[in-house]
């Protein structure tokens, strides 16, 4: 039993890391239709950027409280995301805006290739280690909860709500929604669709980024390639929960953490990309929107 | 005659290479109610949207209190006052009435908000009792009363209609054309609206268009459209309501 619990609680930090990528896939799906395909490598920038904060506290100024580079970390890792991310949009993806569908997703690849190859030449291939920043451990009735993975899913909790609050109860988040559901009516209604969507690829690669963060203090290690795997996870998680909402990403990124906590605890780690990708491929033969994804029955 | 709050002059639109609008010249002065009447297809929802750079007018021009709009991006024409109740009604699916309302007073920060949705709520009281409910699961006139409600949330200078009495039931149809008249008689509203329904819209504009092909082949006081015989013949005989 302890044994379940303690993969319980490996799954939920995982899941956590998931679902904060999931939201930028959803959110950019939703509002303009196409899959971010650098969206994973986004991430993966946040981390490297995170890093290269992390390298230079360390060197400049030691003793430096681990609860401030944690938090420098993430904000630089955010900003920097955020530029990338909003540059993509503006020079790759708002020209082909109303082109045939492929093109914007093509270009998506091409981005993400470009992005990793970037982080590859100007930091170098290999494995980029970091010391642990917070060691504490816990031993709760046999079951072992580090800090890390307390403060990862307290981060995401915080920052979800956060989000929630801004697309579900500000003006932004109203004219995020109206431009998903009609983006030629919210124009109408006076609503800047280009900086709203802007401000959508913004939102999504700030929450990345501090999935990079958490990533790289959880594994304390990140390298270029690093955009693939957990993006790849990422964009399932969004398609699980249903790509275009918000609770199913997050649901989605949970439900992966677990799977593969859980396979790799069970049974055998190896397979657990298996696992997981195979439970998505059921779910989507029986509910092909996803979990909470919605079946189109709205009156027009 | 001041000059006119809306002047559309040799509007030519295209879709591809298909050209919808062939030449248009309408006006629409201040405190009046203008109607387009016309056929299906007539081009008559090209012009409403045209008049948003949606799509923009290919030639031609469309100035707004005398400023030239033609070019401007949709967003900004919206912010110069101009609202409309699109064709299709358009309503956000998945917002609560009251959330499609807050979207048409968007351009002020709610800042009036309070104050209009009650003048939209006495207008219209269904929107009132069904305020918490999502737009999509709105009756269809329901949908068209929430269309023109958030239209007026704007506060706007220029109201354009588009087909407010497509697909409804005639009592719902008085009700609503009552509600324009009464707002341009109260309040000034500026009124420009396409509709099939000739005989409605006639009666009560000031003076009206007749859109043929995407040129305007007839204008006039509403009184004397009405009483002219080919637009007796081609809109309104055999086809009252």
């Amino acid at each position: 039993m302890e044994y379940f619990i303690q993969q319980l609680v490996n799954g939920l930090t995982l899941g956590s890391i998931y679902g904060m990528i999931a939201i930028g896939y959803t959110m950019v799906y939703g509002i303009i239709g196409m899959i971010n395909f650098a969206h994973g490598d986004i991430f993966m920038l946040g981390g490297f950027a995170a890093l290269i904060v992390f390298l230079l506290l360390t060197t400049f100024m030691a003793g430096v409280p681990v609860v401030l580079a944690l938090l420098l970390m993430m904000i630089v890792g955010m900003l920097t995301a955020a530029l990338w991310n909003w540059t993509i949009e503006r020079v790759a993806y708002r020209p082909l805006r109303g082109s045939f569908r492929l093109a914007p997703l093509i270009t998506a690849i091409g981005m993400s290739i470009v992005l990793s190859n970037f982080i590859q030449v100007t930091q170098g291939p290999r494995n980029k280690p970091i010391p642990p920043l917070v060691s504490s451990v816990y031993d709760l009735f046999g079951i072992t909860v580090s800090l890390k993975q307390i403060i990862i899913v307290v981060i995401t909790a915080i920052l979800l709500s956060v989000f929630w609050y801004i697309v579900n109860r500000t003006p932004l988040g109203r004219a995020q929604r109206a431009t998903e559901q009609d983006s030629k009516m919210a124009a109408l209604l006076g609503v800047d669709v280009d900086r709203t969507i802007s401000v959508t690829f913004i939102m999504g690669a700030a929450l990345a980024a501090v999935a990079g963060t958490m990533y790289l203090m959880y594994y304390g290690v990140v390298v270029f390639t690093d955009g693939f795997a957990p993006g790849v996870k990422a964009f399932t998680a969004a398609v699980l929960g249903g790509i275009g909402s918000l609770p199913g990403a997050v649901l989605g990124g949970l439900l992966i953490g677990l799977i593969e906590s859980l396979w790799s605890a069970y049974f055998t780690i190896d397979y657990k990309d298996v696992a997981t990708f195979s439970i998505l491929a059921i779910v989507l033969i029986f509910k092909p929107s996803g979990i909470l994804g919605r079946p189109e029955v709205e009156k027009v | 005659m001041t000059a006119p709050l809306l002047n559309v002059r040799g509007v030519e639109t295209y879709y591809g290479n298909i050209r919808a609008l062939n030449g248009v010249d309408v006006e629409v002065h201040r405190g009046e109610i203008v109607s387009l009447i016309g056929a299906n297809g007539a081009g008559k929802s090209t012009l409403m949207m045209t008049i948003f750079g949606k799509p923009q007018a290919r030639t031609g021009s469309i100035n707004f209190e005398g400023q030239d709009i033609t070019r401007l991006p949709t967003h900004e024409i919206a912010r110069l006052r101009i609202a409309q109740s699109p064709e299709g009604r358009r309503i956000f699916p998945r917002m609560t009435v009251l959330e499609n309302l807050q979207m048409g007073a968007s351009l002020d920060d709610l800042k009036h908000f309070k104050e209009d949705v009650e003048k939209v709520f006495t207008l219209f009281p269904r929107l009132k009792e069904r305020q918490a409910q999502r737009g999509g699961t709105l009756s269809g006139g329901e949908q068209q009363m929430l269309s023109i409600g958030r239209a007026l949330m704007a506060r706007p200078k220029l109201l354009l209609l588009d087909e407010p009495s497509l697909g409804l039931a005639p009592l719902i149809v008085k009700g609503i054309f009552d509600a324009i008249k009464k707002l341009n008689k109260q309040e000034g509203l500026t009124v420009f609206l396409v509709e099939q329904n000739a005989f409605g819209a006639l009666k009560l504009s000031d003076r009206g268009y007749v859109l043929v092909n995407g040129r305007v082949t007839m204008s006039g006081t509403g009184k004397d459209l009405l009483a002219n015989p080919e637009v007796r013949a081609a809109y309104l005989e055999g086809g009252r309501h």
